[in-house]
């Protein structure tokens, strides 16, 4: 059976091997043919499912460990520091070192805590992260799933994780976390409308909510260039409701470290903690590949309408590239906001929120919706 | 009737009751604050200190004076060469000691430079307090330098005890000159940093423009000193109103605000560092040659009588009260230190605000906790 | 003012104060009972404007307590310095000032926690630094049995 899915796989890999990169889709479709031909197709979906799991965990936590790093050297850069530099070369593996100790430390159980809850809570915003990384796109054919609703699936999923948040902070007993859980919620509740009716604008573009075909539309130019202003708009409209969906600064209110010491998650310690940590990182993450998906066209070359030869250049560099270039480029973006902003009040949030986005959103959305009916973009 | 819609309204009068502190980011060390919310809001601030209470005026009771100079560095250790000088002014004064001017001049221009470095650390640490974390190295950086100086003087970085009853402990070291010279260089060319990064940021202008207001009539019923008071238009600087050192031989502008909120005490700081930027420049060639102490007896004892010795501290009005029986050691000593007097304000203008106020506020107040406890 | 005004006017206010005007500040030393309603006159008569408490500072004399007020006038710039001792030992009771300078209530805190003395009409008059079980340490009786500190 083994030899047969590897025998499969190969045979798709006939032609140049690194022909790979720039297709992922011949590929999955080896590994699927050969599954199935030797398997029942109930196996063979276990079997790829386990095999997408593994794969996710292991990006997960390079991930996380590498924008931990990333982070923390980006806000030494920032601050006249060197960042770590202590483990391995400029301290690359400082995050390891990190994850090890957290992963030793003791879980400190709290009294009078709901601890089913309590417990349950990092499960929760960490389940959210896996189920919204299976619909990104993060080259071509490299897909858990492509739905005909993604980014609408993307917008679902996504806003479940202020359940965890608001369990986090309920369930661990302590005054501080109920006050950042209670921002937090008002927060995410009020910026999911924003990056809805941001995205909302580039699906109207797009005509479609798959994200493969919404990539695929970008290939004569992304979106952010072909949707004149308006898309401009959504784009910073987007970046900064998705800082705010993310708790970081400067919307960070819900753990605001200099009023609410760490807000929801004060009260956990060890890889509970670690689990909220890294989940704020791949959120970042999420946040960003969406970003980058809808506006800078994904895992797709930077192309310039019938321009042959650039785009031919431009289709050198492997989509994947591309893809984890623009990425963290946004990534970059909202990290140079946190350190350097200072944070702002609750209050001046929600106004900033429901007085100035929404309206603008609104309208922007109208002016998109005519752009597109007159045929005026690219 | 009016029962019935008491009890309806009931949440009304619950208080959610929050614990900031001993230990908490944005307290400035051991300061517990019990904060009585409705929501966000705050509705009481009431302020529980002594943690680090070491009764030093008890302490001061059976101790010289000479002694007593190393305890004033453990008061507000931001401000430790102007405490120094308060207690050995009041000395000095009940002795009738001459003081040449050469100590003077070294006097004013350390405690000049002791007001920089606390104003600096204020930025950095009010900065954090808002969420803007780089602001912390940035005031880092450059305080640095300041105590780079003092090391070099004094052997000391905070804790200087660098004046003594009669004089100063050492000379002044043969780089110093240039090195303060260097330090003024370089601090106005990078002042106009910490505008850009805070003063004119529009998220930092929105959370401390209109906050904590604090009127005239309060500041000065309250006792508010120091930059704080000045910002609500408290013309309280007893460099100009009872000069002592050299600041009667310098020109410097008093800094003074009449809106009294949280950016205006803020304000009112960074005004201060160029101003005693200018008081250095002034004194910093004009440093005579002599000796830098007075030769006084090895044991000092103060005429019997009662000494008041007003000093401005980085925070605000230090007063030395000696109350002395004519021995050795003081009868009673009383510091008036600005920053116990200072806290007292804070329940009354963090009232109605938001947590994220109270922390602004206590944060523009600029604490040192070791000086509320003494 | 100058100092020779000052010591008038507040003869003039209450003739039974003892003034004493050679020293760095005019000195005013008042009985108990009369403290409060001299210190609300000097703050409230235009002439002398007492509206600043600089400091406020007790004082363990032996027999009684003093309390030694440092007043500022910030319109006419002159200083007074305001005495007064309690009238016993065991139970020393002065009035309080904190409805004539907000500021005197955390001064007034700490003299109560750290001498004992107590002051009538205080809005919130516990300790302050110590708790409740701790005795005074400034009084001058005061023995330390960790810390011998005595003088």
């Amino acid at each position: 059976m083994l030899l047969n899915t590897i025998t499969n796989t190969l045979v798709t890999l006939s032609d140049p091997w690194w022909k790979v990169f720039y297709d992922f889709s011949s590929l999955t479709k080896g590994i699927d043919e050969g599954l199935r031909s030797s398997l029942s197709p109930f196996w063979a979906v276990t079997v790829e499912m386990v095999i997408i799991g593994i794969l996710f965990l292991l990006f997960y936590a390079v991930i996380g460990l590498f924008l931990v790093y990333a982070e923390r050297k980006v806000c030494a850069f920032i601050q006249n520091r060197l960042g770590p530099n202590r483990i391995g070369p400029y301290g690359i593996f400082q995050t390891v070192a990190d994850l090890i100790k957290l992963l030793f430390k003791e879980l400190i159980p709290i009294k009078n805590a709901d601890s089913f809850l309590f417990n349950l809570a990092p499960y929760i915003v960490i389940i959210v992260n896996f189920m919204v990384l299976a619909a990104i796109p993060f080259a071509k054919g490299l897909h858990a799933i492509d739905f005909n609703i993604g980014i609408f699936y993307v917008i679902a999923v996504s806003s479940m994780s202020v359940i965890g948040v608001l369990l986090a902070g309920w369930s661990s007993n302590s005054k501080y976390s109920l006050i950042g859980a209670m921002r937090s919620g008002a927060q995410i509740v009020s910026y999911e409308l924003s990056i809805g009716l941001a995205i909302i604008t580039v699906v109207i573009l797009a005509g479609s909510l798959q994200l493969s075909e919404i990539v695929e539309a970008q290939r004569t130019g992304w979106f952010i260039f072909k949707g004149h202003v308006p898309a401009f708009i959504a784009f910073v409209i987007y970046i900064i409701s998705g800082t705010a969906e993310t708790n970081r600064g400067p919307f960070d209110m819900a753990e605001a470290e200099s009023e609410l010491t760490a807000g929801y998650h004060t009260e956990y310690s060890g890889i509970k903690f670690a689990f909220f940590y890294l989940a704020e990182y791949i959120n970042m993450f999420i946040v960003a590949s969406i970003a980058s998906t809808l506006f800078l066209g994904g895992w797709m070359p930077f192309h310039v309408g019938n321009w042959e030869a650039f785009n031919r250049v431009m289709d050198i560099i492997p989509p994947f590239f591309w893809y984890i270039g623009k990425t963290f480029f946004v990534i970059y973006l909202i990290m140079l906001f946190k350190w350097t902003f200072p944070r702002l009040r609750i209050d001046q949030l929600l106004t900033l929120e429901w007085k100035y986005l929404l309206p603008i959103n609104l309208v922007n959305v109208l002016i998109m919706a005519f752009l597109v009916l007159m045929g005026w973009h690219f | 009737m009016e029962e019935i819609i008491k009890e309806v309204v009931i949440g009304e009068q619950e208080e959610y009751v929050i614990n900031m502190g001993p230990q908490h980011p944005s307290t400035h060390g051991v300061l517990r604050l019990v904060v009585s919310l409705k929501g966000e809001i705050v509705k009481n601030v009431e302020p529980h200190i002594g943690y680090i209470h070491r009764g030093i005026e008890k302490m001061c009771e059976s101790i010289t004076y000479t002694q007593i100079i190393h305890l004033t560095d453990r008061m507000d250790y931001l401000s430790a060469m102007m405490n120094n000088e308060a207690v050995c002014l009041a000395v000095e004064k009940a002795l009738e000691v001459e003081i040449p001017d050469r100590i003077k001049i070294i006097r004013t221009i350390m405690s000049e430079l002791s007001r920089i470095q606390s104003h600096q650390l204020f930025w950095a640490s009010f900065g954090m307090d808002l969420g803007g974390q780089t602001c912390f190295f940035y005031g880092l950086r450059d305080r640095e330098k300041v105590l780079d100086i003092f090391e070099e003087t004094t052997g000391g970085r905070m804790i200087v005890s660098y004046n003594c009853p009669g004089g100063l402990m050492y000379d002044i070291h043969p780089n110093f000159r240039k090195r303060v010279k260097e330090f003024i260089k370089y601090f106005r060319g990078v002042l106009w940093e910490y505008d850009a990064i805070l003063t004119g940021n529009v998220i930092f202008r929105e959370r401390s423009i209109g906050i904590g207001t604090l009127s005239l009539e309060d500041a000065i019923s309250y006792g508010i000193t120091g930059p704080s008071g000045r910002a609500s238009g408290f013309s309280c600087d007893i460099r100009k109103h009872e000069p002592y050192s050299a600041y009667d031989r310098v020109q410097f502008n008093e800094v003074l605000y009449n809106e009294g909120d949280t950016y205006h005490r803020y304000l009112a700081r960074i005004e201060e560092m160029r101003e005693s930027m200018s008081i250095i420049d002034q004194l910093i060639d004009n440093i005579p040659e002599g000796p830098y102490f007075v030769k006084m007896k090895p044991v000092i004892k103060l005429p019997e009588g009662e000494y008041f010795q007003r000093v401005e501290t980085a925070r605000g009005e230090l007063d030395v009260f000696i109350i002395s029986d004519g021995n050795k050691n003081p009868y009673r000593v009383k510091f008036r230190s600005p920053n116990f007097v200072n806290l007292g304000v804070l329940n009354h203008i963090t009232k109605d605000f938001k947590i994220a106020d109270l922390i602004a506020i206590a944060g523009s107040l600029d604490f040192v906790i070791p000086d509320i406890d003494r | 003012m100058d100092k020779t005004q000052l010591g008038d006017f507040v003869k003039s206010l209450k003739p039974d104060a003892t003034v004493i005007e050679g020293k760095q500040y005019t000195e005013v030393t008042v009985a108990d009972t009369d403290l409060h309603s001299l210190a609300k006159k000097l703050r409230e008569s235009e002439e002398t404007w007492l509206d600043f408490l600089v400091c406020l500072t007790g004082v363990d004399y032996g027999d009684n307590f003093g309390v030694i007020y440092h007043l500022k006038s910030t319109k006419h710039g002159h200083m007074i310095v305001l005495k007064t001792r309690t009238s016993e030992r065991e139970k020393p009771v002065l009035n309080s000032v904190c409805d004539i300078w907000k500021g005197a209530e955390f001064h007034e805190r700490e003299v109560f926690d750290l001498l004992g003395v107590k002051f009538n009409n205080h809005p919130d008059l516990r300790r302050l630094f110590l708790d409740s079980s701790w005795g005074f340490p400034l009084r001058k009786d005061y023995v330390d049995d960790i810390n011998i500190v005595s003088k």
